[in-house]
């Protein structure tokens, strides 16, 4: 007989008779509660209305400073006018580059997804083995600290000479400027991992795999999402630098070409699709990583 | 009874900074097949070093230690470890930490099913079935520790290695453990080396106390045979003057090794 959850139980549980606690609260305490509540609420609207607030103030200003001095930047009405269809319409597509911007965006991530995939595989095996052998971290680690600050763009022309063609030279850019961070974050990871959890997969004689899975990738996964979490916001940056250069489809060719055609108001729409873009890619990365590290951090 | 486990002449040095200091100095101890011993020192002497020997986890830079007549080379399932903070994977469930054992020793030679039996049998001898599905940090520390027995039991090992089973836990908990540790000891017969700083402790659940003298150059000091009988009762334990006399002999030992040699800065 499956288990009935309404049936009462056989005998009632003696208990205290229950007592209703504001019963008990005086009229200051009751007062101090709603003032508690009044404040929770407070900041509960606050973390809404502040934003919107500065937003609202910063188009203000920049709609005043545009107007009084013209020929400069469009302001923000001034844009809407320019720029209605490229907002509202993001999905048409007329061929060839003239696609709205869901599209260029869409080719622009697509780019730093392969690129990105490539330099996240790639970027914890080099990591693991960098932080696991002691001579490989002496010998590359100044190599790679050198190599980490080196900004995307300079990586382009080397990377055309190499590859010749437009596609896998941005691949290449995406791959090499986010490859670092994730390697030097994975080799602390790994270099961090407790003795004691190293210890039991001694004693256990786990084989070199089974440790790389079941102890080094989970120790060390909130290092390893701190790497890709820098890796993907450099990658975004590296696209739309390269995109600029290597021209087709693209949010950077877009506001290369919106640009040349001195169309400043899509330009700036443009803009905005990219740090927004750029945001989520990195709250998706974070929020990946809180999921996936959740319970992996020690008590 | 015949020696299982046994070192001869051990010493180990470590060395740190290019100054080689040593730990053990000539340890030589036997452990019979079933047997309970306790190892007391104070504090730095070197008690856990020579589990870790035994482990496999330190090498010995003189001497020998033996495991059935086989050289210990290297850390193995048949000397299973409980180490003093639990060491359970806090990515894994309380399960899986006793199944990631289960698999690898018995993987190969059981069926799925009786692999999980096997991890839920181990569960069961330390009580804790019943937070199978939780992770290491939804329970207390007094369960971590006994979910890490239940790995360490769960090998089967020959020798179960305690390193400070329960130093880190209140004493209501660590009382329950002591019992635990007792029963298991009592049910399955293995051979343990258990490392301890509580001479209660040591006295209460031992055949054997073996006291080391203060590093560095720790050495075994005196070894005292503990004959009261089993099953043993914390509860009246002081009225037994075997006990008694056990507990007065490491106390006035550990008093005489008081002052911990440190040389003094020049």
């Amino acid at each position: 007989m499956p288990f009935d959850f309404m049936k009462k139980p056989e005998a009632p549980i003696q208990t205290a008779p229950s007592i209703d606690r504001s019963v008990l609260l005086n009229a200051a305490q009751k007062k101090q509660i709603e003032a508690a509540k009044l404040r929770k609420a407070g900041d509960r609207i606050s973390t809404v209305i502040l934003p919107v607030l500065t937003i609202g103030i910063a188009l203000g200003i920049w709609e005043a400073v545009s107007r009084v001095m013209p020929g400069g930047l469009p302001g923000p009405s001034q844009i809407w006018a320019d720029s209605q269809e490229l907002i509202l319409n993001p999905f048409f597509d007329r061929g060839g580059v003239d696609k709205g911007l869901f599209w260029h965006v869409l080719t622009s991530l697509s780019r730093v997804g392969i690129g990105f995939s490539l330099a996240a595989v790639c970027g914890v095996l080099l990591g693991a083995f960098i932080g696991t052998v002691g001579w490989a971290r002496k010998g590359f680690d100044p190599i790679f600290q050198v190599l980490r600050t080196v900004p995307p763009l300079a990586w382009l022309p080397i990377s055309l000479a190499m590859l010749r063609e437009a596609q896998p030279s941005a691949l290449f850019v995406i791959f090499i400027t986010s490859i670092w961070p994730i390697v030097i974050n994975t080799a602390v990871g790994v270099r961090n991992i407790p003795q004691d959890y190293i210890n039991v997969a001694r004693v256990l004689r786990l084989h070199p795999i089974e440790f790389f899975f079941k102890i080094m990738l989970p120790a060390a996964t909130p290092h390893i999402f701190t790497g890709l979490r820098i890796g993907i916001g450099m990658s975004w940056l590296a696209i739309v630098a390269s995109e600029m250069l290597l021209g087709g489809v693209g949010i950077g060719f877009f506001i290369w070409d919106q640009y040349n055609s001195s169309r400043m108001s899509d330009i700036i729409v443009a803009l905005a699709w990219v740090g927004l873009v750029g945001f989520a890619l990195d709250r998706l990365v974070a929020g990946l990583g809180n999921i996936v590290s959740r319970g992996t951090a020690a008590d | 009874m015949k020696p299982q486990l046994s070192l001869e002449n051990v010493f180990v040095d470590f060395e740190r900074d290019g100054v080689i200091s040593s730990v053990l100095d000539n340890v030589s101890l036997t452990v019979n097949s079933g047997e309970y011993i306790s190892i007391i020192g104070h504090s730095g002497c070197g008690k856990s070093t020579l589990l870790n020997v035994v482990a496999g986890l330190v090498p010995l830079t003189l001497g020998a230690a033996l495991l059935d007549n086989k050289e210990i080379t290297g850390p193995g399932p048949d000397r299973a470890v409980v180490f003093q903070n639990h060491s359970l994977l806090p990515w894994m469930t309380v399960y899986e930490n006793v199944r990631l054992a289960v698999d690898k020793i018995f993987g190969g030679k059981e069926t799925m099913s009786q692999l999980h039996r096997r991890a839920m049998r181990n569960l069961e001898l330390v009580k804790m079935d019943h937070a199978a599905k939780k992770r290491p940090s939804e329970i207390s520390g007094g369960m971590k520790q006994r979910v890490g027995i239940a790995r360490a039991l769960a090998m089967e090992p020959k020798v179960l290695l305690l390193d400070e089973p329960f130093g880190a836990l209140d004493a209501l908990t660590r009382g329950h453990l002591q019992d635990t540790v007792m029963e298991l000891h009592a049910r399955i017969n293995a051979t343990v080396m258990m490392i301890t700083h509580d001479v209660d402790e040591a006295v209460l659940l031992a055949d054997k106390v073996v006291m080391m003298t203060n590093g560095p150059k720790a050495t075994i000091g005196k070894v005292i045979d503990v004959r009261c009988p089993r099953p043993r009762s914390r509860l009246t334990a002081y009225d037994d003057p075997e006990f008694m006399r056990c507990r007065q002999e490491i106390v006035s030992f550990l008093e005489a090794h008081d002052r911990v040699k440190t040389p003094e800065p020049i």
